[in-house]
């Protein structure tokens, strides 16, 4: 089938979609943003996180059939240009990026918790990443990149 | 495979009556787990999510089958206090976003979150299919592992729920705070008015299933006109009765024994907590 779906704020289309796959592949495979990642496709490692009409969900459970004229925003739609979204500064910064694999989904849950939250608190920001695996960091710089950017904001 | 994408109730259950096989998906967080790993291969996926009649909830309270958890918390958490608990253990913020009580039910797990907190509040959960409708309460809802009563041209349309009368309490165990399958789980509500208490034990038998016969004790042994501090021996009977009410199985998250021992001191605990805001409400009052 066909799927059209705005992406950072992009009308794209995408053509032989079957119909069992996930906006995931969509997104990796079919419309070259590899961004977002795909580590369990089974919602565990929030690694594939973005944006779905302004809300943040898996794109690994996401039908790409669901995703059909809405609006998807993913890691890649945060920086303007050249510029760097301030949670992607302060990841860089914090040193909260190792191999980078949980990376984009994480950066895309803080700018989210940092949207609705602007100054969250400690417990709010690790309710906010519990959804967000790393394998490297053990979490303490991605709690510090989190606060550094909400410093900034 | 098709994708079937109604954009009323009405369609969506014409679509449902002419293709019983199309699976439905709403939040997807159950189904497309099992399309990634090859666990299924539906002939045909009935997307909900354009379906106005599922999203929003109305006074009463009627809350549409696909309202998202977020948004239980968010917009209801004050007058379901149960359901509200029992949402922010589900997953992570990103499951809680896309995952509905309406997927819950459709899913039937005997761990999925919702179910004691429906059962214990008295929930009733609206069916409808082209034939019409049809209000089934929880407890008649659950028929096996798996097994709900949905006919197979149905879809699960709503659940109702009174705003709560008195308090409630949901808990769960599980390793860690998030992204938890439960190992067991209990709820409570205290209708203090109606002299009455609703029990309900999950991941603890083949079905969630209520605790009638603690829910009889409890009723006759609280004093709602009148309340006073609870003697331990009755939280310990009442713990006793829960425990008593499952049969659960050795499994990868925990024996049955353990279950059995949990159940028990969770239900001591919820009663506490639920029978402490009784008592500050009640001061509060004065
Ligand atoms: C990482 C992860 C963590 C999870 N954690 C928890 C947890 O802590 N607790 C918990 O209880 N669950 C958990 N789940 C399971 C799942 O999120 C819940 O069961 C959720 O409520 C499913 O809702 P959904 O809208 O995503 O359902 P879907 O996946 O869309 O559907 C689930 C089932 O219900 C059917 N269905 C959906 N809507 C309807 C309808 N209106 N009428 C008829 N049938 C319908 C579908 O056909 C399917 O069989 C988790 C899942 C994941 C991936
Ligand atoms: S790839 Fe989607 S949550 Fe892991
Ligand atoms: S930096 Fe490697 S998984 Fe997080």
């Amino acid at each position: 089938m066909r799927v059209n779906v705005t992406v950072n704020g992009e009308q794209r289309q995408a053509d032989d979609v079957w119909e069992g796959e996930s906006l995931l592949f969509v997104l990796r495979e079919r419309l070259g943003l590899p961004g977002s990642k795909n580590a369990c496709e089974q919602g565990e490692c929030g690694s594939c996180t973005v944006y779905l009409d302004d809300v943040p969900v898996c794109a690994c459970l996401v039908a790409a059939g669901q995703a059909q004229d809405r609006e998807v925003r993913t890691v890649e739609g945060l920086a303007e240009g050249d510029r760097l979204d301030p949670v992607q500064e302060a990841f860089v910064e914090a040193g909260a990026v190792q191999c980078g694999f949980c990376t984009p989904g994480l950066v895309v849950q803080a700018h989210d918790l940092l949207d609705r939250v602007p100054n969250p608190s400690d417990p709010e920001i690790r309710e906010a990443l519990a959804g967000n695996l790393c394998r490297c960091t053990g979490y303490e710089k991605v709690l510090d990149a989190v606060r550094l950017a909400a410093s900034r904001r | 495979m098709d994708f079937l994408r109604p954009e009323t109730l009405a369609e969506a259950l014409e679509l449902k009556a002419s293709r019983p096989d199309a699976l439905p998906i709403a939040g997807g967080t159950d189904v497309m787990v099992e399309l990634n790993f090859d666990h299924r291969r539906p002939s045909a996926l009935l997307d909900l999510t354009r379906v106005p009649e599922l999203q929003r909830w109305e006074e009463g309270l009627r809350i549409g089958a696909g309202v998202p958890y977020a948004r239980i918390i968010d917009e209801l958490g004050a007058r379901l206090p149960g359901l509200a608990m029992a949402s922010r253990t589900v997953g992570s913020p990103q499951i809680r976003n896309r995952g509905t009580v309406g997927g819950n039910l459709g899913a039937a797990s005997p761990a999925g979150d919702t179910h004691p907190v429906l059962l214990a509040s008295d929930a009733v959960i609206e069916v409808a299919s082209v034939r019409g409708t049809r209000m089934i309460p929880a407890a008649e809802f659950y028929l096996g592992v798996k097994r709900n009563a949905l006919e197979q041209d149905e879809l699960i349309v709503a659940v109702h729920l009174t705003p709560a009368r008195g308090p409630q309490q949901f808990s769960k165990v599980g390793t860690r705070n998030a992204m938890v399958i439960a190992v067991c789980s209990f709820a409570i509500s205290l209708f203090p008015r109606e002299n009455r208490v609703g029990a309900a034990v999950g991941s603890a038998a083949p079905t969630p299933r209520r605790a009638p016969e603690a829910e009889r004790f409890l009723a006759s042994a609280l004093d709602f006109r009148d309340p006073k501090p609870l003697p331990d021996s009755v939280k310990r009977e009442f713990g006793e009765l829960v425990s008593r009410a499952a049969s659960p199985i050795d499994d990868v998250r925990g024996s049955a024994a353990y279950r059995k021992h949990a159940l028990a001191v969770m239900a001591r605990r919820t009663l506490g907590w639920a029978w402490q805001e009784l008592l500050d409400g009640e001061r509060a009052c004065a």
